[in-house]
């Protein structure tokens, strides 16, 4: 299947070029996404998962390589790029909640705003607080106006930093529905997560990051796999991804011990 | 930009105690401001304890001038509280009741008519360094203007004296003769009886007395006009250079004006930048997309940081315009301003906004979240404001060049000139202030720019 998105060779350091305080947040990251694939990016925290979803969302300039799109300047739709869901909502409280879909769709020149904006209300189950201001719904209401608002444009790919880590148990199965009914329709979602459990449910594909490095990109079976082929005599992960995960890392990035 | 223009008027809107903040403090800010300056400082309040007898007076020839009238001359530059007592002075002094108290001692008169001892006053103060400063300079600047109307009178009275000296008359007073015969006429006089002696000794003695006689006149006329140059030794001649004498209540509306407008379009920009990255709605707007030129290419962002930079300009500037606009208006109903210049009013007004916003832009983009950049937009303009109106000369070389240099790097002085030039035509050209206020508003949106560069 043909990608959607290409990442080659991604690199980003923070601080001046020379300087020895600067940090190198990524290293090499090459990967491809295909459409109505669903990728989770795992790795300990400071592993560059935010970086990554930033980049490819294009809110940073990488130090080096490339994200392209497939179609790229060809494509003749405005808003078509990456749809883009940050960890913190990023809404105007003092809007309502149509209010802030209706201006994204139109600073996204969506050809239809009303009925983008009334799509997106049905397909979150938002209809019924259209009218309300932002900054009277509850956190995970909130996060759902942050989720359409990735999605009014109706991008082929999905960039989600860390969409589940404030909801409740009962908004993540709702959250999670509502991504596989896209992902069904053929868009392409990335995700980064510290649930694993959520990755082993839901996600196609496992990219792990550490230290800026990435590790691994298969399978969730793939890495769980690994972990039963570690050293001998070692006890295997016993279908339990977390733990495989933890076992990879300190095989790959941690040999003396996970910090 | 015209859609985010939208929204933000939107928010602006329903943030109704924001708004009434943001117009009612700095206007009412503005108003105290100019109202201190177009008034003078008032009387200070002071303590007087006479202690001379009632009805002396201090006699120059037929002339009796009442010490009452020195006290009252004092009494005209201040609130005067009369007491009977130093006791009673003090008192008053340390409750607050009066900044300072002033004792006219007994025989004040004989003191001034004594070649031996000068008169003297005693001045009583109190409080902290500032107080006793304010005290003893207004105490002091009253004293000055008493002793220079005294003097004055004391003059013309020593005058006249003089004067009937010279041409004769009346001096009763003094112990002299009903019908003083004077200086001027004894030359003559003598001359006369002179010419009637034979040569010789007597007729040599009264020469040389009608000699002195006539020279004692000439330097006693001198000293009669020497007694006036000494009242007043140099008199002022003021000549403004530039533009038109600004009477101060109108140089007072401009500088409310100018104030209330910074603190709105500071606040309102630095506020309307930092509430995009507070509510992370800043990544969302300027993050560029990944296209066939790769990742993060500005030109396919939704909004361009200039250009939402430009829209907060507009929003703040826009915003101040109105409400300062509105203000010179309304000042102008009981100050007379000069309708006749409303295009230049405009035109000031419309170039400085768009300076202080950009300020406003700059240090929303730097600080980062809303109650960092108010408190940053405050911490800025208050002592823009107050290095601005520091008259040239009152401070040291050094403070002044520092004073300048700040003055010159921020658009509030800038704004202040270019507004007294339109409003009160302070200078005769407004074109360099406008100039000035133009490259500052691009040096400070060039700032503003740098700090958008990260946005998450």
């Amino acid at each position: 299947m043909s990608a959607v998105l290409s990442v080659s060779a991604l690199a980003k350091r923070y601080g001046r070029k020379g300087s020895t305080t600067g940090r190198q947040a990524l290293h090499d990251v090459s990967f491809r996404l295909s459409p109505g694939e669903l990728v989770a990016i795992v790795g300990p925290n400071g592993a560059g998962k935010t970086t990554l979803l930033s980049i490819i969302a294009a809110v940073q300039a990488p130090t080096a390589g490339t994200v392209m799109r497939a179609g790229g300047a060809e494509d003749p739709r405005a808003g078509c790029g990456v749809g883009w869901v940050p960890q913190s909502p990023a809404l105007y409280s003092k809007l309502s909640v149509a209010e802030n879909l209706e201006l994204f769709a139109r600073l996204e020149r969506v050809s239809d705003p009303h009925a983008a904006v009334a799509r997106m209300l049905e397909q979150t189950g938002l209809a019924e607080r259209a009218r309300d201001p932002v900054g009277r719904l509850s956190g995970g209401n909130r996060q759902r106006v942050n989720l359409a608002l990735g999605l009014i444009a109706d991008p082929p790919v999905l960039a989600l930093d860390e969409p589940s880590a404030s909801l409740d148990p009962g908004q993540r199965e709702r959250l999670w529905e509502f991504l596989a009914a896209r992902v069904a329709g053929g868009t392409a979602v990335l995700f980064s997560t510290h649930n694993v459990s959520e990755a082993q449910r839901y996600a196609h594909r496992l990219l792990v990051l550490s230290e800026g490095r990435l590790l691994f990109d298969g399978p969730t079976g793939a890495l769980l796999a690994s972990s039963e082929q570690g050293e001998q005599g070692a006890e295997g992960a016993g279908g339990d991804l977390e733990r495989a995960l933890v076992r990879f890392l300190e095989e790959h990035a941690y040999p003396e011990g996970m910090p | 930009m015209s859609r985010l223009l939208r929204k933000d008027l939107v928010i602006l809107g329903r943030s109704r105690l924001l708004v009434a903040l943001l117009v009612v403090y700095p206007v009412a800010i503005a108003l105290l401001l100019g109202f201190a300056i177009s008034r003078g400082p008032a009387r200070p309040r002071v303590a007087i304890v006479d202690e001379t007898t009632p009805g002396e007076t201090l006699q120059l020839g037929d002339q009796h001038v009442a010490v009452a009238s020195y006290a009252q001359r004092l009494f005209d530059q201040v609130q005067p509280v009369r007491v009977d007592t130093r006791a009673e002075a003090i008192e008053k002094i340390d409750s607050g009741a009066v900044v300072a108290a002033v004792i006219l001692p007994p025989g004040l008169a004989a003191r001034l008519s004594s070649d031996e001892n000068q008169a003297q006053l005693e001045v009583l103060y109190n409080g902290n360094a500032l107080e006793q400063s304010i005290a003893r300079s207004t105490i002091e600047s009253a004293l000055a203007q008493a002793n220079l109307r005294f003097s004055e009178q004391i003059q013309t009275s020593a005058r006249k004296v003089i004067d009937t000296l010279l041409v004769g008359g009346k001096l009763t007073d003094v112990g002299g003769p009903e019908d003083l015969l004077g200086l001027e006429h004894i030359p003559s006089t003598l001359g006369g009886i002179a010419a009637r002696q034979p040569h010789g000794h007597d007729r040599e003695q009264l020469e040389r007395i009608g000699d002195f006689a006539g020279f004692a006149a000439q330097n006693l006329g001198v000293a009669s006009h020497v007694l006036g140059t000494i009242g007043q030794p140099i008199r002022v001649n003021s000549v403004l250079l530039h533009g038109r004498r600004t009477p101060l209540d109108a140089f007072a509306v401009v500088v409310a004006v100018s104030l209330s407008m910074m603190l709105l379009c500071v606040l309102l920009a630095a506020g309307a930048v930092a509430l995009e990255r507070e509510e992370h709605t800043l990544a969302r707007l300027i993050r560029g997309r990944p296209t066939a030129r790769g990742a993060g290419d500005a030109g396919a962002s939704l909004v361009s940081p200039a250009g939402l930079l430009a829209e907060k300009t507009v929003l703040a500037a826009g915003s101040a315009f109105v409400v300062a606009f509105a203000m010179l208006a309304g000042i102008g109903a009981f100050v007379a301003l000069d309708w006749s210049r409303v295009g230049l009013w405009l035109l000031a007004l419309a170039v400085g906004a768009v300076a202080l916003s950009a300020l406003g832009v700059a240090i929303g983009a730097l600080a980062r979240e809303v109650r960092a950049a108010s408190l940053l937009a405050f911490l800025t303009t208050l002592p823009l404001a107050f290095l601005a109106l520091v008259p040239a000369g009152s401070v040291s070389g050094g403070f002044a060049t520092v004073i300048d240099v700040i003055s010159f790097v921020f658009p509030f002085k800038a704004a202040l000139e270019a507004l007294d030039t339109a409003v009160n035509g302070a200078t005769p050209a407004i074109g360099l202030s406008l100039l000035h206020l133009l490259v500052l508003a691009a040096a400070f949106g060039a700032l503003a720019r740098l700090g958008l560069r990260h946005v998450e």
